[in-house]
């Protein structure tokens, strides 16, 4: 059961689905726990500063689950919760895919296999940095180029986050590119990997964590989490089109 | 005409971000596999400045624009083809959308490494970082042109691309060539700029260095144009997206009435192997060809 707070999240991720009359759903969805524990418990940040220079850096590398990083930094205040009734107009803030100009986004992404070399850069300039990759993401070779870099400098202020809810826009990944035993794969290259559920609050704290060398975490999560009828169906992955009525239905059912 | 008592193009560039490294501690300098004992000194002096790299562009570019956006000024090398091809989209998107401080350096730009046949020749390497918005490409001939550059690009905002040919080019004593009145202007860039700088002594044509090829100074060009009665360009590059590309797009919108003549590789992979100097020779690169094509423009435009 999601508790009040993840459904206040998935409910403005609704608000900019209706705004922009489309969106990727089931990967955002998938993701708003992971990015509520990292935003409220473990990142160092302030949204009234998003240009201090001590914060913690977030990468959302699979930029296409823009909507619950939107919806998250929206709640803490980095722009104003109308800004997300805008979604992909012309003109408007908030687009399909982070751009580094929007306060509290790091970096532009929704090129997939990007964000960790990007945050592996962050990373031996000193930063805390947590880059959040998603699973069908990692069929990128350079996600595994920048994972030997990692394991090379024994990065121990660098988190990759996979957002592993089991399904890329065809199918399963099982069907279209297997990546287990995926643990294995991270430890192999130098991480410190551990399995996790990306929607149990309680043990996405333990993220927290930080050993002598990197981190990742394998959240297995659900696509569509919170909407029992849309959940690990393909054809919510993204909706060109998201009416009104598609708004309350999932309202309706998230409640 | 290379020698190698000449100084080296190749070696000042990285001998320059030694120096400048030095200086200046937001200098990083990350390579990918280059040959051993590259920059001894600076992996010495500087460890925590100096990475290098595994045979992993992309990653090494994404790499680049990360400690870039951590207030670092990266200057990354490796060779300008696997640079410029295989990472391109992380040029383009890590560095240019980002407006990264990143200094690409290419190593072979043109056809340096003809023996080594076309999965190693950079003839399209200027053409590809043209589409970049923002990107700045640099193409110097030679050794003292590098050193007056390299410390331009220290506090110079944005992302930029410096192309490098083998070496030891002979020093071109000057960027510009007076002709006859009326005659014909020669263009280039890099080190092609020493065929047609040398081709435009024996006729008595003008002859321009260009080597800031973006942003790229249309005025300048037109103004000395505007005195000429037709343009040839020379380049070690493909005449498609290259300076030659360049200096059309640049006249034909100009309303200057000029006729434009584009020496450099042909629409085609390069393949027979040799030396830099025959590959250039066997597609036109040649003092005696830029002479020759020069002479029979004359004859149209006379």
């Amino acid at each position: 059961m999601l508790g009040e707070r993840s459904k206040h999240l998935r409910r403005l991720i609704i608000q900019a689905l209706e705004g922009g009359g489309r969106g990727h759903v089931g990967p955002s969805f998938s993701l708003v726990e992971i990015l509520r524990v990292l935003y409220d418990d473990i990142v160092k940040h302030d949204p009234k500063r998003p240009d201090w220079p001590d914060r913690d850096r977030v990468i959302l590398s699979k930029g296409h689950g823009c909507l619950a990083l939107y919806a998250i930094l929206a709640d803490h205040g980095y722009f104003p919760l109308s800004e997300l009734s805008n979604f992909c107009r012309r003109g408007a803030m908030l687009g399909g895919h982070p751009e580094h100009h929007i306060p509290g986004v790091e970096v532009s992404t929704g090129s997939l296999g990007h964000g960790l070399a990007l945050g592996v850069g962050m990373a031996l300039a000193g930063k805390r940095t947590f880059v959040i990759v998603g699973d069908g993401e990692c069929d990128e070779g350079s996600i595994w180029e920048a994972a030997l870099v990692a394991g090379k400098y024994k990065l121990s202020n660098l988190t990759v986050i996979v957002d592993y809810n089991h399904r890329q826009s065809y199918g399963t990944i099982e069907e279209v590119q297997p990546l287990e035993p995926f643990r294995n794969k991270w430890h192999s290259f130098g991480f410190m990997a551990t399995e996790i559920d990306g929607h149990d609050i309680q043990a996405l704290n333990g993220m927290l964590i930080q050993e002598n060398r990197p981190m990742a975490f394998l959240c297995h999560t659900v696509k569509g989490k919170g909407v029992q009828s849309i959940e690990n169906d393909p054809l919510w992955h993204h909706r060109d089109v998201f009416t009104a009525e598609d708004a309350n239905r999932l309202r309706a059912e998230l409640a | 005409m290379r020698t190698d008592c000449e100084p080296n193009l190749r070696k000042t560039c990285l001998r320059m971000v030694y120096e400048l490294a030095k200086q200046d501690e937001r200098i990083v300098f990350i390579g990918s596999d280059l040959g051993a004992g590259v920059l001894e000194d600076f992996k010495r002096e500087m460890p925590d400045r100096f990475f290098m790299e595994g045979i992993s562009e992309a990653t090494v570019v994404g790499m680049a624009a990360g400690l870039a956006r951590e207030g670092r000024i990266v200057y990354v090398n490796t060779i300008a083809t696997f640079l410029t091809r295989r990472a391109f989209e992380q040029i383009a998107i890590d560095v240019g959308l980002h407006r990264a401080n990143v200094r690409l350096i290419g190593n072979g730009g043109g056809a340096v490494y003809a023996p080594l046949g076309p999965t190693h020749l950079a003839v399209d390497d200027i053409a590809l970082m043209r589409t970049i918005p923002g990107m700045t490409i640099l193409a110097p001939c030679d050794a003292d042109e590098m050193a007056r550059l390299m410390p331009q690009t220290v506090e110079y905002e944005g992302p930029m691309y410096i192309r490098l040919g083998k070496g030891g080019d002979p020093i071109l004593p000057n960027c510009f060539r007076r002709g006859e009145p009326g005659s014909i202007l020669i263009v280039a860039t890099g080190t092609a700029s020493q065929l047609a700088d040398a081709a435009a002594a024996q006729i008595g044509a003008y002859f321009m260095h260009l080597q800031v090829l973006k942003p790229f100074d249309t005025l300048c060009l037109l103004r000395t144009v505007q005195g000429c009665s037709a343009v040839v360009t020379v380049e070690d590059h493909g005449i498609i997206g290259g300076l030659g590309s360049i200096i059309a797009e640049a006249l034909g919108e100009s309303g200057l009435q000029r006729q434009l003549k584009r020496i450099g590789y042909p629409d085609a992979f390069l393949y027979g192997y040799g030396t830099q100097d025959e590959m250039r020779a066997a597609y036109g690169l040649s003092v005696e060809n830029i002479v020759k094509t020069v002479q029979e423009l004359c004859g149209i435009t006379r």
